[in-house]
């Protein structure tokens, strides 16, 4: 039988998506009630008066509720999701606005009506009196702290973290080289094409409530559901459908809405339902990336680093349910595959009167990748060396395998790589991007009155984060293998890559396997999609929770077979014995044998009634250590992260005249341990990097200083169309990880790290001075221009044998 | 206060369906909340992402910036209409699912409907014009690499179809 794992399978989900016959949130509950909201148009500010006369005679109009509506624990501040220890003032929102708001989209009523047309005249007819409060708006704003966000946060100051290793400020000092820079990155978002919904009926005979959120966790929505709305867990059914994408933001949980749709449903005894539209995502859901840093660098000679010190800020936006953790991941993952000498890194997590954070794609990464990449290459710019060289001289060997960092990571444990080769990655990828090359190539370009310039950036990603996941497995008696695990899908073909494994462990074929994830009823306990962990976590608890089951049924097999179990393997849902396969029984036939039955409810039952089994009458049916069914459950709980790792370069070409900037070669060498199914982390990485191209070069957030969201809409906000993206290259390489089972390492994430950093450092090298903030449009990189001709920033120009040393003309500003 | 309603007739995926709707219902909440076809998706409601894309008349547009009214006696192609007649998946969507043309799917039907237009004006595109073809929908999961792939393999597939049913004759 061919082995599934590893091959690139066609998914599976594929056809019912393709025939328009996806369930997304807003394709259930056609009788529904909906809901719509009432949402703050000031960045910062009280709410004196709420008036609701106008909108009562609304045709369709069932109910309004505020703040002072909310009972019990609904009237609570939301949870903090991660209660970091560096978390010194924690504040998170209230379901309705609660006397003050403090970002513009900020919930303050919720109406439910008969559609959500009417939902939204209801809404235009409510009054609401603000008394208008300042804003602060940005890091520079909230750092300086001359207002305040909450009255009670001094200094903004949500969180602040130093992590030290060795003493970083010494050895810069003694070093021979030293280089500071300011590297900034703004505000963008997850930004999925389905926005977040939820929809909610309640059971008042039964006592029982289902939910429908498209969410990444819907096991622990439950849980929130369960403590917030007082109703005993095992009366809470959360079910993620279809999820149109997610990318970070629908980790968030629960939200305003996702407490409240249930709630009202509840009370009315009515199906409510909320669909987000594309404004309310863009202004009341969650960004990312916004933060700035400083990094001061000592280094020899040779490039090598000695001392590393990065302080850095992070706009956490109004409340903090989530957001701190992102700097947590930056601090750490920005060392990427180098040791860095002593390392000091403090940051300090802000709030200010913009929309909440939360991970989005990369999480943190990709602006510690930026500031790690745009160092390394500062540093062979000041030492005239090439800038493939340094990474090399810096990065961890494979001999130096497991390297720990002596850090803590974002799980609370030691930040250890298990495995991975980067010297031979860079390898690879300066064979792939032509490096060496790069030189003849430009002198070309440039005779042609062209600028082109070539850039890489390398990132370590920590993936597959604890605490656990699992799954369970059940063959059913006509044969269909039933595989559940608790966390949610948004796209990665969990139902092809998930199959995949079980069919191996099992000795099925993959057509037999069904595949669901994120309905509590059928797996309960789980965490949640993020931080690439789905197939390194779910993987491997499908995996172990097969075997399970292949043992059970192996053992049953034997029994029924009469003969000894290690003689016997499972071949196309065949049990039968190795070199005479004409002793053999289906494992369909095993499921019906292995609950022994005293009523023939049918033909097949039969032959598992008392009547029909010639079995030992001294001992009980069931064994004492047995249960009945041919099924397992099993945990995949890894004591730490698995460190997948990558390198991308890009070529780009930037108009000496308009300064437009375009993507000419992108191409990517990642290495994410074993492969389930290459076609779909070949996909993964396509959209990582169409993502990370967005990023950096499109893609942010534009807020004035009232706190206004100038852009919130796809009008406005930019995201990469297909005649944005570049057509990816890609190598992979497989290092396995010695961490779990089935030595895979997460991919999800990869694709969109060094986006910023390796576009930066190709513009720069095309122009031939400093990059230092991200994103950058064509008119910034114009001003640019501008002030370096002006003498205003100083030149850059690197000595990589790509750079050619001192041969080709560099070029200069346009004019 | 109540809503004055009209009656909306149209042809959709072959079918006639009739509601009684309100002045302002968008098309693509009279195909998704009255027709009952929730295969057309809605990303924006502002006309820049392309998800609710179907075809009128055989001309790709989006529903959402259309009201119900104003295409009253229309044929209307949705993503549910774009397999074939024996309701095996057409040539675009076999394409899609052959090149891992979609992740989450959500913007797929939105492609799907623009690509099944464009190929009847284009059959035999060059990756660039494939390109070029989809640039007015977002997708937000695939970096369109493999979509642009399912452009051309769609064109492919429809030729030996094309081809098949010529040398059948
Ligand atoms: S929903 Fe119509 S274009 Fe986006
Ligand atoms: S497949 Fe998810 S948005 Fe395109």
């Amino acid at each position: 039988m061919t082995r599934m794992f590893g091959e690139p399978m066609i998914r599976r989900e594929d056809p019912r998506l393709l025939r328009g016959e996806g369930r997304y949130l807003d394709d259930l509950g056609s009788n529904a009630l909906a809901a719509a909201f009432v949402r703050s148009p000031h960045a910062h500010a009280r709410v004196l008066d709420i008036d609701v006369s106008d909108a009562l005679d609304v045709d369709g109009l069932v109910a309004i509720y505020a703040y002072d509506d909310l009972l019990g624990r609904v009237a609570e501040a939301l949870p903090l999701l991660i209660p970091h220890p560096s978390i010194t003032h924690p504040k998170t929102p209230y379901c309705l606005a609660n006397g003050e708001v403090n970002h513009v989209g900020e919930a303050i009523v919720m109406v439910v009506a008969t559609d959500r047309y009417v939902a939204e005249d209801v809404c235009d007819r409510i009054r609401v009196d603000y008394e208008p409060l300042p804003a602060v708006v940005g890091v520079a704003a909230a750092r300086a702290a001359a207002q305040l966000v909450h009255d009670d946060v001094p200094g903004n100051l949500a969180a602040h973290l130093v992590q030290e290793v060795g003493d970083a400020p010494a050895a810069i000092a003694a070093a021979p080289h030293v280089l500071e820079l300011d590297l900034d990155v703004e505000r963008s978002a997850s930004m999925p094409m389905e926005g977040r919904g939820v929809y909610a009926r309640w059971d008042s005979d039964d006592r029982s409530l289902r939910v429908y959120t498209s969410t990444q966790t819907s096991t622990s929505v439950r849980m929130a559901l369960a403590a917030k709305l007082d109703v005993p867990v095992d009366r809470v059914e959360v079910i993620a459908p279809d999820v149109g994408g997610g990318f970070g933001v629908k980790i968030v949980h629960p939200w305003p809405e996702e407490v409240l749709v249930p709630w009202a449903a509840m009370a009315l005894g009515r199906e409510v339902k909320w669909t987000e539209d594309r404004r309310e995502h863009f202004v009341s859901s969650a960004h990312e990336r916004g933060q700035l840093h400083h990094v001061r660098v000592g280094f020899d000679d040779d490039g090598c680093l000695l001392g590393l010190d990065v302080t850095f800020w992070h706009d956490n936006g109004a409340y903090l349910p989530y957001g701190a953790v992102v700097p947590i991941i930056t601090s750490t993952q920005l060392l990427g595959p180098y040791k860095p000498g002593a390392y000091r890194v403090e940051y300090s997590s802000l709030y200010t009167n913009t929309v909440i954070v939360t991970p989005y794609r990369g999480a943190g990464r990709p602006q510690g990748c930026f500031v790690m990449e745009r160092t390394i290459d500062a540093i062979a710019d000041r030492l005239s060396l090439d800038r493939a060289v340094v990474r090399e001289r810096n990065f961890i060997q494979p001999s130096d395998m497991p390297y720990d960092h002596q850090l803590q990571f974002q799980d609370g444990r030691p930040l250890i790589y298990d495995s991975g080769d980067y010297p031979a990655m860079l390898e690879k990828l300066r064979k792939l991007v032509d490096w060496d090359d790069f030189a003849a190539y430009r002198e070309a370009a440039v005779a042609e009155g062209r600028r082109v310039g070539i850039g890489l950036a390398c990132y370590v990603e920590g993936t597959g984060v604890g605490p656990y996941e699992g799954a369970h497995v059940r063959v059913e008696t006509n044969g269909t293998v039933v595989v559940s695990t608790g966390l949610t899908t948004q796209g990665q073909g969990h139902q092809t890559a998930f199959a995949q494994i079980a069919a191996d462990e099992l000795g099925v074929p993959v057509a037999d396997v069904v595949v669901t994830t994120g309905d509590t009823r059928r797996f309960a306990y789980a965490v949640g999609t993020f931080a690439s962990r789905a197939a390194v976590m779910s993987g491997n608890a499908i995996a172990l929770a097969a075997r399970g089951v292949r043992d059970k049924a192996l053992r049953i097999a034997a029994e029924a077979l009469e003969v000894d179990e290690r003689d016997l393997e499972i071949v196309e849902g065949v049990v039968q014995v190795k070199g005479s396969p004409d002793a053999r029984i289906p494992l369909a036939t095993v499921a019906v044998l292995s609950n022994p039955l005293r009523y023939a409810f049918d033909e097949q039952a039969k032959q598992a009634t008392q009547f029909a089994r010639s079995a030992d009458i001294d001992r009980p049916p069931v064994a004492e250590d047995d249960e009945p069914g041919l099924e397992f459950t099993d945990y995949y709980s890894p004591s730490r992260s698995t460190f997948a790792n990558g390198m991308h370069a890009a070529i780009v070409e930037t108009d000496p005249d308009t300064a437009e900037i375009t993507v000419l070669r992108y191409c990517v060498v990642h290495d994410c341990g074993t492969l389930v199914n290459p076609m779909i982390v070949e996909g993964q990485i396509h959209g990582g990097v169409a993502q990370g191209v967005g990023g950096a070069l499109l893609e942010r957030m534009v807020y004035d200083e009232n706190g206004q969201l100038l852009n919130a809409s796809f009008m406005d906000f930019l995201m990469p169309y297909a005649t944005e993206v570049p057509v990816v290259e890609t190598d992979h390489m497989e290092t396995p990880s010695p961490l779990n089972p089935l030595g895979i390492k997460g991919a999800g994430e990869a694709g969109v790290i060094p986006g910023m950093a390796v576009l930066a450092a190709a513009i720069e090298d095309a122009e031939g001075f400093r990059i230092t903030r991200m994103p950058i449009s064509p008119s910034e990189l114009f001003g640019l221009r501008e002030r370096f001709a002006a003498g205003e920033i100083p030149a850059v120009g690197g000595a990589d044998e790509s750079s050619a040393v001192g041969q080709v003309p560099r070029p200069r500003s346009a004019r | 206060m109540s809503e004055e309603l009209h009656d909306v007739s149209v042809v959709v995926n072959g079918l006639p369906r009739t509601a009684r709707v309100p002045a302002r219902r968008l098309l693509s909440d009279f195909l998704r909340h009255d027709v009952g076809l929730t295969g057309t998706h809605v990303g924006c409601e502002h006309g820049v992402c392309g998800a609710c894309t179907v075809l009128v008349d055989s001309r790709p547009v989006r529903s959402c910036l259309l009201f119900a009214v104003g295409v009253d006696g229309a044929a209307i192609t949705t993503i549910e209409g774009c397999t074939l007649p024996d309701g095996e998946l057409g040539a675009v969507q076999q394409a899609f699912m052959e090149c891992h043309g979609l992740q989450c799917g959500f913007c797929t039907p939105g492609f799907v409907t623009t690509i099944t237009a464009f190929l009847d004006e284009q059959p035999d595109p060059s990756a660039e014009e494939a390109r070029e073809a989809i640039a007015g929908n977002l997708c937000r999961c695939t970096g369109y690499q493999n979509i642009v792939a399912a452009v051309l393999r769609a064109a492919q597939i429809q030729r030996e179809i094309t081809g098949q049913a010529v040398a059948e004759r």
